[in-house]
């Protein structure tokens, strides 16, 4: 696939240059190839007017070029000083003065603004803080251009906007930026310079000043776009899920649920709002069955579900989008046949004796692969073959065709273009009109905002509080997750 | 300076052309590897693969010999296989056709007085159960207490031949030797054209079908090939991964196990220490090299059986000894997980500065 189509770009000294799009726009490739991990199949880089070829990020490092990955690429198990060690050209862990580099660390970190502890092992840190250890070490490195890859998707608001102070501070020095995003009103409050792209393809570049949200918009998708899926008020419904103080750990064995509590009506939308890492995959891995409560209930439909299999909560109309739909929710090297009948393959309808009846399961396929537009050459492709949005939508289907009673909804729409986006927001609200009780995680707040009837916010395993959407203010809810109230 | 970077690009659906091809050149190129060592020793390789072609497919005698030889392979193959599509990598067919060998001698001495039409299903029934009660005690571990499937598989031969040859020195002893008593008349399978061919090719096959069938139509296939695929999925879909692995390992086991009884009841009628030459070992190889695929699994035992018969042949004609065989299966076991590796990547070169 041509990921980058003729694509020119440019940065100037001192400045912030927005790189806006869609995913699966380019943006991350083109960046790949500036920095040297991709090779362009065509055209070429000029770096203050020379001609530059990036065979590898080392070479990119020494012509000050730097990059902080959506990934961060720190060693855990390493302090902040350990880190941008090795990231030094003269290497060699023994070599190296650490207060030296300990008083550069510091020295960085209060021209502008960049606050770390350089004595706490990098996975002790909060993901806002190694981003900032990220940045301080492509400095270290004598970086003058930095590309920062949607660097605010793991930030709250507060964090996002202390993070936009430093990039200011940085560019009045001198530095180049740029920054990679697809949320307009980013790009809006802190670039100089916006281009766009589109498929590949650079279809739009301006001054900030000469351009509006809308504008920006429409070149990202391509069409013009509502911005607040349409939402209807619903009376009340009675509860149907209910989790009362609930405990649980995560994968390394630390408390990640620390007493959640939490219900959802009838045809209720519950959103949960909060950082990455505060335990939202958690919560919904034990609500599902999937991760083991070691305290505190579920309730389904009034029933204790606590010590349930995921199959008894499957067959109580409990549906699940997981967060990782590639590797939990779908089966990619699979067909789409094989992947819609995940849940259901046991059902009567599609059962002789022992064997599995292809003539209903494919009648079954057929019908849900129409209805719900999932584009397939065919009913046996593997499901790796579709695109995200077509992947998103199959296991939407497969979900919605067991008429559950509750969905919890993780990420739904992570790393989906806007046009599938808007397809699963649509879904869902039908959902919640048909009587539904969803329980929505999502790092997205503007999602949350524009789908939830009520917001529940998560930081350091427990709910910090809930507001009613309509009542809700971006700041206050912002605010919670950031833990502070 | 010019030079050549290497690049990889992940093929999303490797189509069966691709893998017919990388199979067949593994062993070919095994085969020129093995070549090497033939050099080494003064002879021409030409004519010694030409010899052992001829032994394994070129007389009646070779056909049968090799036909008998791919019989054992092809029912702890499909086995392995099986297995391996759930992702659980049972090497210990070896053990699990002893075990079953001795379940089904068991029952040939305890009722000896039935006729063959009673005994034979019952020693079919108890060398699939041998087979398979070793099989079941590692998938329990691993499911349970994640205990890993290769190191207890593998361990678990030894037990398995070990409790064997405890047998032949102990109890089974017959006239001195560490071997059992002959199995009565009834005990033993029809053999074939007056050969030293039997039935047993024909359970082969039969269980290639089934395991065919299955894998492809069947809830538990459908099961098995989830759980092989994405344990995680078919975890978040509600299949009991304990349901879905214990009868996959009993199936696998069961079958090596059906082989064990084979070799005692169509070819020694006894069990004894050298019952198996590494069947079961061979059989891993045979499972890679078939694709996990009950059709390829049938093609690449032949494969193996025939190279077993033709390096008989060869070592007689040229001297080469026996051990050839060993180099050239180990070399196109490496081959085929190398050649992995291009069925998931399309490789190719291009130019950097």
């Amino acid at each position: 696939m041509v990921a980058n189509d003729h694509v020119d770009f440019d940065l100037r000294e001192g400045e912030i240059h927005g790189l806006l799009g869609e995913n699966g726009a380019g943006k991350t490739t083109l960046m790949k190839i500036l920095y040297g991990l991709y090779q362009p199949d065509e055209g070429y880089i000029l770096l203050r007017g020379k001609r530059f070829t990036s065979n590898s990020p080392k070479e990119a490092i020494r012509n000050g070029i730097g990059f902080v990955q959506q990934h961060f690429s720190l060693v855990p198990s390493f302090d902040a000083v350990e880190n941008v060690m090795i990231g030094l050209k003269s290497a060699g862990l023994f070599s190296q003065n650490v207060e030296e580099v300990r008083s550069k660390i510091a020295e960085l970190s209060e021209k502008y603004g960049l606050k770390v502890d350089s004595q706490t092992k990098i996975w002790q840190l909060s993901v806002g803080e190694q981003q900032r250890v990220e940045i301080i070490k492509a400095l270290c490195m004598g970086t003058r251009a930095l590309i920062l890859d949607e660097p605010t998707s793991v930030l709250t608001p507060q964090e996002t906007v202390k993070l936009f102070e430093t990039l200011r501070l940085m560019v009045k020095q001198g530095f180049s930026i740029v920054f990679i995003t697809h949320k307009l009103e980013e790009v809006m409050s802190v670039a100089d310079r916006i281009t766009v792209l589109r498929a590949g393809k650079v279809v739009f570049t301006c001054n900030k000043d000469e351009t509006n949200k809308a504008e920006l918009a429409r070149m990202m998708v391509g069409r013009e776009v509502i911005f607040r899926p349409e939402r209807e008020e619903l009376g009340k419904g009675k509860v149907i899920l209910e989790v009362k103080d609930l405990h649980a750990l995560n994968d390394k064995g630390l408390e990640a649920l620390r007493g959640v509590s939490l219900y959802v009506r009838q045809g209720e939308i519950l959103g949960i709002a909060g950082v990455a890492g505060n335990g939202q995959s958690e919560l919904a891995e034990v609500i599902t069955g999937l991760r083991k409560a070691s305290g505190g209930k579920v309730f389904l439909k009034g029933q204790d579900i606590t010590g349930c299999s995921p199959r008894e909560r499957i067959d109580l109309g409990l549906a699940h989008i997981p967060e990782d739909r590639v590797n939990i929710g779908l089966v990619t090297s699979m067909s789409v046949l094989e992947n819609l009948i995940l849940k259901n393959y046991r059902s009567s309808d599609f059962n002789r004796g022992l064997f599995i009846d292809r003539q209903a399961v494919e009648h079954f396929c057929d019908r849900l692969i129409s209805s719900f537009n999932i584009m397939t050459p065919a009913r046996d492709t593997p499901v790796k073959l579709l695109s995200g949005g077509n992947q998103q939508r199959l296991l939407l289907a497969r979900e919605i065709s067991a008429s559950p009673e509750v969905l919890v909804a993780v990420h739904p729409t992570s790393g989906l273009d806007v046009g599938a986006t808007e397809y699963i927001q649509r879904m869902l609200l039908e959902q919640r009109r048909r009587g539904v009780a969803i329980l929505l995680i999502s790092e997205d707040l503007d999602e949350i905002m524009a789908l939830s009837d009520r917001i529940a916010v998560m930081y350091q395993g427990k709910i910090v509080g809930t507001v009613e959407a309509k009542a809700a203010q971006r700041e206050e809810v912002g605010l919670m997750m950031a833990g502070g109230k | 300076m010019q030079r050549l970077r290497l690049r990889l690009v992940e093929r999303p659906s490797p189509s069966l052309y691709l893998k017919l091809l990388i199979s067949a050149s593994s062993v070919l190129l095994a085969l020129l590897l093995g070549a090497v060592f033939l050099v080494t020793s003064g002879v021409n390789p030409l004519m010694a693969y030409g010899k052992l072609f001829l032994g394994a497919f070129g007389s009646r005698f070779g056909l049968i010999e090799t036909v008998v030889k791919a019989t054992p392979l092809m029912l702890a193959g499909l086995g392995v296989a099986l297995a391996f599509r759930c992702s659980f990598f049972n090497i210990g067919a070896e053990g699990q056709l002893y075990m079953g060998a001795f379940a089904a001698t068991w029952a040939a001495y305890a009722f000896s007085e039935l006729d063959a039409a009673f005994l034979l299903p019952f020693m079919l029934l108890l060398g699939f159960l041998g087979g398979g009660f070793w099989g079941m005690i590692p998938g329990v571990l691993k499911v349970k207490l994640r205990v890993n499937e290769i190191i207890t598989t593998l361990m678990m031969n030894y037990i398995a031949i070990l409790w064997v040859t405890h047998m032949l020195v102990g109890p089974w002893m017959y006239e001195g030797f560490p071997w059992s008593p002959i199995i009565t008349e009834a005990a033993r399978l029809p053999n074939l054209a007056g050969s030293r061919l039997h039935v047993g090719i024909f359970f082969a096959l039969i269980a290639a079908v089934l395991i065919y069938l299955m894998l492809m139509k069947t809830r538990l296939g459908y099961e098995i090939r989830v759980v092989g695929a994405n344990i995680k999925a078919a975890r978040y879909a509600g299949i009991s991964i304990f349901k879905t692995i214990i009868p996959a390992v009993i199936i696998s086991g069961g079958l090596a196990g059906i082989a064990g009884m084979v070799q005692v009841s169509a070819i020694h009628y006894r069990i004894m220490p050298g019952l198996s030459p590494g069947y079961g070992y061979t059989a891993v190889v045979v499972a890679l090299l078939g694709k996990l695929h009950p059709i390829g699994v049938i093609a690449s035992s032949i494969f193996f059986g025939g190279l077993l018969v033709g390096a008989d042949m060869m070592q007689r004609a040229v001297g080469i000894p026996v051990a050839l065989v060993n180099i050239i299966e180990s070399l196109v076991l490496l081959l085929i997980v190398a050649g992995e590796f291009l069925i998931r990547y399309r490789v190719s070169f291009e130019r950097g500065g």
